[in-house]
């Protein structure tokens, strides 16, 4: 093909994309004339590149649009509904036909004389009959069932081409006069989707040119007058550097390797530099592929606008961090998903306007999407404040389905009942309609969400409204990861599924595994823990069982879907970043692997898929957890109540309690390796300075100071946006999880109250304050605000 | 004169295979190998191929054939595939031979079993015959595994 239609093609997709938009808001905002003279900007350069290329059909619909704008811009008609549908139904029309000369050379020969009609007909200033004249088609042609029933919604296929490949009958767009009577259809789970996102493979890069010649705009928002600091690269490209990255990083990890054995100043100096180098470039190549997730979701007013006319309800979408970023290739797996979330709230979640104001809400339902980075991972957030799902509704249809018997329905928290949505072959809808209800498509979002490495989990309160979050690791190619050593082979195990590391000596062992319905469990504070033997599950002693030996045990604590378990493996080495190469296709079948690396050393690794093992070992299964949590004598409470607290000791005999989450990393050093810099004592880690700040001189009125107890120091290291501090106390004392009520409020600096933890008294330390005290410069300019614990 | 093609031999328990020259992106010695636990027996692990992960596949196990002897290491043939890299595990290497086409014929009756899946004809030549190995269908599972496979998981 042409470059100059190539081009052609790549600008007016995203022109496209940008009508959209731009339709949508000035439909909001009918008298911005910035919007609209944006739009009719776009309309007419497309006009007129579309008949300099010869492609008459293009240049006429686009033409028509043109006029209408034309007169828009004019002060001659104001944007109606009518209006902007006509629009959209040209853009739609026009994308078809770019997707016809992209794939054939030419506008194709679908006949489009009625959308012009229906343009023109605008355009004298008359109004469309109630049944708007049948819209174009707008992919793959076949016609799927439509259920009439005034219920039902039935979606203009206009908005399928935009968010799926759905395909839909030209049918009247038969507006339902009932928003009552949608409603009166009880609040339903948000469920499924359309058929043909299940099965029809999804030409996600259907608006893009073949060759996997996308054009990424490297940084910056799309819209008029962007500057030229950006510059178009293709992905292809990018991909190669991406890989180079990676094949630098093992080589960088080898160098690294000789440094124990050589001491030739210049060598290390050397390799220090690479390293520090190659860890920039990583960081740097690995921004590139960087997108802000608000590339996916500018879909998303024009899907939630379509949807809602056609339901006959009124939804508004709002979005938060839109900036946040996210690698290109998730991007890609969430966008459906994403979309099919969003249609199901509008279509099932968010009411009626009459019944939402019967209610006391607002008449506009609200779609919030909120995006955030948190822990290494990209949380997203989708919440409606519609009628909510109730889990009792859902139980029933799960039965009725024969998804779970009576007994587990009736021993389900209503948590676990939400999640069964995600089972496939689940739909509560009433009526099927082409929206949503067919039963195949929230278990295929939490499918796409986990082959990606993320989990997704829903909450709702009934009449209330109902949040979906999806977390999501930042990167797939290079993951820090820890390296087990199992049976003779080494093992990667990704960080982000690792909850902590459990070694019992061999005594321990004995006597605190313990067999329950003959599977080996280990009392983890109060929770079993499911163990698994990873030479067992993988087979590596020939079948040998390993029961508890004479050695040690270690258990690494990981989680999967949710739920924790224990890997036993013979040796835990150390952490690694790693890059990840798939396996190739023969071991796809294979699910215990996520893929391979290659280690310092050249050798090769396989990474552990943990959801694979999990799942082959069954210790994931609602019926084990269950038994679990039966035999457990703790019960199961809600634990969100409960915290994870660090308990140490200060000074002399002082016991205090600080929340878990707080703690970065525990660190002993010797009294030798403190040093001093003016006043302030610092210790020398990991290749930064880190100020010490002994606990025991700032709490409980402060001021003494303690004898320095002989051995090394122990250091609880507290890090806040890059910034790390060591904070030293006595003796690091244990972790344990309590439900935290205050018995007495603070007396003095530095901490919140006391609580009674394991029949002591501790006090729950401020660390901010803390820190505060010891270096006001640490908070620079932010006023005293206790910290929330 | 005939036209000729070239092809890559080796040795595999007494049979003589060749593969499109240019099918073959490299031969290389025995190399260490990670053994994948719980994998299809075919598969003898991965190997470290400046910088790239390739599996290797015991072309034995995968033609049915009976183990190689103690003590003798396999040989690599590294081939291109749809999916990359593939390194096929074989006895010993043969030479590059320019083969006329003339004297290709289809596969003997007599080659049963998996073999026939697996070679696409043969090469009559003045000693012996040069069986043409299906690099595509040799790199992939046998069909009846990925059954078995699936009720065992």
């Amino acid at each position: 093909m042409d470059e100059i239609v190539k081009e052609f093609l790549v600008e007016n997709y995203e022109n496209l994309d940008r009508l959209d938009r731009d339709l949508v808001s000035l439909e909001k905002d009918p008298h911005s004339k910035d919007t609209l003279g944006s739009i009719f900007r776009t309309i007419h350069t497309l006009k007129g590149t579309s008949g300099f290329l010869g492609f008459g059909k293009l240049e006429a619909v686009a033409h028509v649009g043109e006029n209408l704008l034309s007169k828009m811009r004019d002060g001659i008609f104001i944007i109606n509904p009518e209006i902007t549908s006509a629009l959209l139904a040209t853009v739609d029309a026009v994308r078809f036909m770019l997707s016809q000369i992209e794939a054939s050379g030419d506008p194709g020969d679908r006949d489009y004389s009625s959308l012009i009609e229906r343009l023109t007909f605008l355009n004298e200033g008359k109004t469309l009959p109630v049944e708007a004249a049948p819209v174009v088609q707008a992919s793959a042609p076949e016609p799927l069932p439509i259920t009439h029933a005034p219920e039902t919604c039935s979606l203009p296929p206009t908005v399928a081409a935009q968010a799926e490949p759905v395909a839909d009958a030209p049918e009247p767009v038969d507006l339902p006069p009932a928003a009552p009577s949608i409603a009166a259809a009880v609040p339903v789970p948000a469920v499924s989707t359309s058929a043909p996102v299940s099965g029809i493979p999804v030409p996600q890069t259907a608006p893009v040119v073949p060759d996997a010649a996308t054009a990424t705009e490297t940084t910056e928002p799309r819209g008029s007058g962007v500057s030229d600091s950006t510059i178009r690269v293709d992905v292809g490209l990018l991909d190669k550097l991406m890989n180079l990255v990676g094949e630098l990083v093992l080589a960088r990890n080898q160098v690294l390797q000789f440094n124990g054995q050589y001491t030739d100043t210049a060598f290390l100096a050397t390799s220090q530099r690479l390293n520090l180098i190659t860890t920039e470039l990583q960081g740097s190549v690995m921004k590139t592929r960087m997108q802000p997730i608000g590339n996916v979701w500018n879909k998303l007013p024009r899907v939630v606008r379509d949807l809602a006319t056609a339901c006959g309800k009124e939804v508004r979408i709002e979005m938060a961090g839109k900036e946040t970023e996210l690698d290109k290739t998730i991007i890609e797996a969430i966008k459906d998903p994403l979309t099919h979330i969003v249609r199901n709230s509008v279509d099932h979640g968010i009411e009626g306007a009459e019944v939402r104001v019967e209610r006391g809400k607002s008449a506009e339902g609200c779609l919030l999407m909120r995006a955030y980075h948190e822990g290494g991972q990209v949380n997203i957030e989708i919440s409606d404040d519609g009628g909510g799902i109730d889990s009792e509704r859902v139980k029933q249809k799960a039965m009725q389905r024969g998804l779970i018997t009576s007994e587990q329905a009736a021993r389900m928290s209503d948590h676990e009942a939400l999640h069964l949505i995600f089972l496939p072959g689940f739909s509560t809808a009433e009526k099927i309609t082409n929206v949503s209800g067919r039963g195949v498509g929230m278990d295929v979002v939490k499918t796409n969400i986990e082959k990606i490495g993320g989990t997704v989990d829903l909450q709702s309160q009934p009449g209330v409204g109902t949040t979906l979050k999806i977390k999501i690791p930042l990167t797939l190619a290079i993951i820090p990861a820890l390296v087990v050593t199992s049976g003779g082979d080494r093992f990667a195990i990704p960080q982000v599924s690792l909850l902590e590391l459990v070694r019992l000596e061999a005594e321990q062992a004995r006597k605190q595994i313990e067999f329950i319905h003959g599977a080996p469990v280990y009392r983890l504070r109060g929770q079993l823990l499911p163990l698994v033997y990873l030479n067992r599950e993988l087979k590596l002693d020939d079948g040998r069982t390993t029961a508890v030996v004479d050695d040690a045990v270690n258990i690494v604590v990981v989680q999967a879907d949710g739920h924790p378990f224990g890997l036993v493996v013979d040796e835990i080495n150390d952490t690694e970043e790693i890059v990840v190469k798939p396996l190739g296709k023969q071991l796809k079948g294979v699910t215990s692997f996520a893929g391979a690396t290659i280690m310092g050393d050249g050798r090769v690794a396989l990474i552990l898929d943990v959801l694979g093992i999990a799942q082959r070992a069954n210790v994931v299964t609602e019926e084990r957890n269950r038994t679990l949590s039966e035999a457990s004598t703790h019960g199961r409470k809600a634990t969100d109540s409960r915290q994870t607290l660090l308990l140490f000791d200060v000074g002399q005999g002082g016991r205090m309690a600080m929340p878990l989450s707080m703690v970065a990393r525990l660190e002993e050093f010797s009294q030798s390796s403190v040093e001093h810099s003016g006043a302030q004592e610092v210790v020398r880690y990991r290749g930064q300075i880190l100020p010490l700040i002994r606990v025991a001189n700032y709490v409980n009125g402060g001021g003494h100071t303690v004898p320095e107890p002989d051995g090394p120091m122990q250091v609880v290291v507290y890090s806040e946006q890059g910034r790390s501090v060591g904070l030293v106390v006595s003796r690091i004392s244990d972790i344990v999880q309590e439900t935290i009520t205050v018995k007495r409020h603070a007396q003095s600096n530095g901490i919140f109250g006391s609580v009674v933890i394991q029949d002591r008294v501790t006090d729950l330390i401020d660390v901010k304050a803390v820190i505060r005290s010891a270096d006001p410069s640490f908070y620079p300019e932010k006023p005293a605000v206790p910290a929330a614990a | 004169m005939t036209d000729c093609k070239q092809f890559a031999t080796f040795f595999l328990n007494g049979l003589f295979l060749g593969v499109e020259v240019l099918k073959v992106q490299e031969v290389i010695r025995y190399q260490e190998m990670t053994r994948v636990p719980i994998a299809p027996a075919m598969i003898r692990g991965l190997i470290n191929l400046r910088g790239q992960i390739v599996t290797a596949i015991d072309l034995r196990r995968r033609l049915e054939l009976p183990p190689r002897p103690e003590g003798q290491l396999p040989m690599n043939v590294v081939v291109r595939t749809d999916d990359g890299a593939v390194s096929l595990l074989v006895d010993e290497i043969g030479d590059v031979l320019e083969i006329p086409d003339d004297t290709y014929e289809r596969t003997p009756e007599t080659l049963t079993g998996v073999a026939r899946e697996l070679v696409r004809g043969v090469y009559k030549l003045k000693e012996r015959l040069l069986l043409i190995l299906d690099t595509e269908r040799a790199v992939s599972l046998p069909a009846a595994f990925n059954r078995t496979a699936a009720k065992g998981n």
